[in-house]
């Protein structure tokens, strides 16, 4: 990774507060580069039209190419193929589409479901809402203390009354990596289905699907250099049979009288309505571009900024990391505190230097209660960084320091 | 563009008013659940008047500095006469530019206050 990466994300020449922009809040949402601006324009300029409907030959370019991304997707997760890919607006809603589509028919009083307490609020309160609409257990998987899975502990929550296993591959507040081939394996053994959330991992590092077993995969694109509005839920076949569509209207339906309908089979059954074409376009797009660095460069150059920004921070007597010991045990994404500095104050300083870092709770209320903070400082990184933003956000850290009159230098 | 004046900086780490009122007339407690936030607000009220006033509270320098100066500012004041403290009122407390995603901060003590004032029958 180099500068001439950075030249391609045009938004990384702005300026904040008269500072160069440092990006340093990409588990939020990555920055896109002009290949899918690019895409973006040049679809609405050549080929915009409605998809699945119309036989002009606009209409079947933008199906061409909506359908296009899918078969992408398939191949970027190794899906056995493109039918086991449903578009859907975020990874919120494909987990969404999990608890709505299969959870509602297939969760029982007394079942149980585990998740862990890793977990964004998005693959957490659809499974409480879940638990308490069927009379079904919610468990927790806990952490060590150096902030992994206790997969000792997940073993004893698991029985057969398991029939959910929910979890994250890699935690948005302490870059934790979670062994999901393992806990997969372990939740079928069971005989529980296994939905993984992929967040912070797609567009991180090569995820394959088929490797790890999962029945459902999470992820959205606009964390891997693609627009808003688009997420993915992978359903390993033929599960997707079993699940109901969450949504009905036009697209999604085979044949429709006065009193009732049909519904296509596959993916199109949950794309009710005209779908985000031109977002999804562009996402291929993203793949592509990632695809052409290589997703194993990309996890390399997370780890090394980690690695990097752990030395530099660590300095510090006053800061507080929380992240796994070992480098190879998260991605790139690193939370702090200051003693003496309330997140929110360390970000507004940060700020006033150009760097962009997130300050809160991440969407992650409990995980926080578990790390004894009521908030954290977070930088994360990607194939965008450099070191020198690293650099950029020590010198902020100071700042911090300076201003708060903290000593631990 | 600096918000953190020394006003602000010793308000929020050498806050007024800090403690809990064993006898107040009202406690109330309000927090940003997304930032963390937290205030607990104790009134101590005689006809009509905050003879007392006292919280105890977590969260940026913003939020806590806020309160402390909004204490300062209530004390021996009318109930009728805080009841008509608008965030403009807050805002000139602080003398900072506050931006968008600060304002919740900035305006936690004014919102606990008020939720307080909404309990005196």
């Amino acid at each position: 990774m180099n500068n001439a990466i950075k030249k391609q994300f045009p938004i990384l020449k702005r300026k904040i507060n008269g500072k160069p922009l440092v990006y340093l809040d990409s588990a939020s949402t990555s920055q896109k580069p002009t290949a899918v601006l690019a895409a973006l324009q040049k679809y609405y300029t050549t080929s915009n039209a409605n998809i699945h409907r119309g036989i002009h030959t606009l209409s079947e370019e933008a199906t061409a190419k909506y359908e296009n991304t899918r078969k992408k997707v398939a191949k970027f997760i190794n899906a056995k193929t493109d039918e086991e890919i449903i578009f859907t607006k975020n990874c919120t809603e494909a987990i969404n589409c999990v608890y709505s589509s299969w959870g509602k028919m297939h969760i029982a009083e007394g079942d149980e479901i585990i998740v862990s307490a890793l977990e964004h609020h998005a693959n957490l309160v659809p499974w409480q809402e879940l638990a308490k609409e069927c009379g079904a257990i919610l468990k927790i998987i806990p952490l060590t203390a150096d902030y992994l899975l206790d997969l000792p502990a997940y073993k004893k929550i698991l029985s057969k009354k398991t029939k959910l296993v929910c979890v994250t591959a890699q935690s948005n507040v302490t870059g934790t990596i979670v062994p999901v081939k393992k806990i997969t394996a372990l939740a079928h053994a069971v005989g529980a289905k296994v939905l993984i959330d992929g967040a912070q991992i797609a567009g991180h590092s090569k995820i394959n699907v088929r490797d790890i077993d999962c029945d459902f995969f999470a992820f959205s694109a606009h964390k891997m250099l693609g627009p808003t509005g688009v997420g993915v839920l992978y359903v390993k076949q033929p599960l997707i049979d079993e699940m109901t569509p969450f949504m009905y209207g036009g697209d999604m339906v085979l044949t429709v009288q006065e009193q009732t309908a049909t519904y296509r089979a596959g993916p199109w059954k949950f794309e009710a309505g005209t779908p985000n074409i031109a977002d999804v376009i562009a996402f291929g797009t993203a793949i592509d571009y990632l695809e052409n660095i290589g997703l194993a460069a990309v996890a390399a150059h997370d780890r090394e900024l980690l690695a990097y920004a752990k030395k530099s921070f660590s300095k510090y007597s006053s800061v507080k990391l929380f992240s796994p010991a070992r480098i190879q045990d998260a991605g790139g994404v690193l939370s702090f505190t200051v003693a003496g500095a309330h997140p929110h104050d360390i970000a507004t300083i940060f700020n006033e230097k150009g760097v962009a870092i997130r300050s809160g709770l991440h969407c992650a209320e409990p995980l926080m209660g578990r790390l004894g903070v009521t908030a954290t400082a977070r930088l994360s990184f990607y194939l965008y960084n450099t070191k020198k933003d690293i650099d950029a956000a020590e010198k902020a850290l100071k700042k911090v320091l300076k201003i708060f009159k903290i000593k631990g230098a | 563009m600096d918000i953190y004046t020394e006003t602000i900086l010793d308000h929020y780490q050498h806050p007024h008013h800090v403690g809990e009122i064993s006898n107040s007339t009202i406690k109330v407690t309000e927090d940003n659940p997304l930032c963390g936030d937290k205030i607990s607000l104790y009134l101590e009220i005689k006809d009509g008047v905050v003879e007392n006033v006292g919280f105890v509270g977590t969260g940026c320098a913003i939020s806590q500095a806020s309160m402390s100066l909004l204490a300062d500012e209530i004390q021996g004041k009318k109930i009728s006469g805080l009841k008509k403290l608008t965030p403009a009122k807050v805002y000139d407390l602080l003398h900072v530019p506050i931006s968008p995603g600060r304002v919740k901060c900035a305006l936690l003590g004014l919102t606990t206050l008020q939720k307080a004032l909404k309990m005196i029958k």
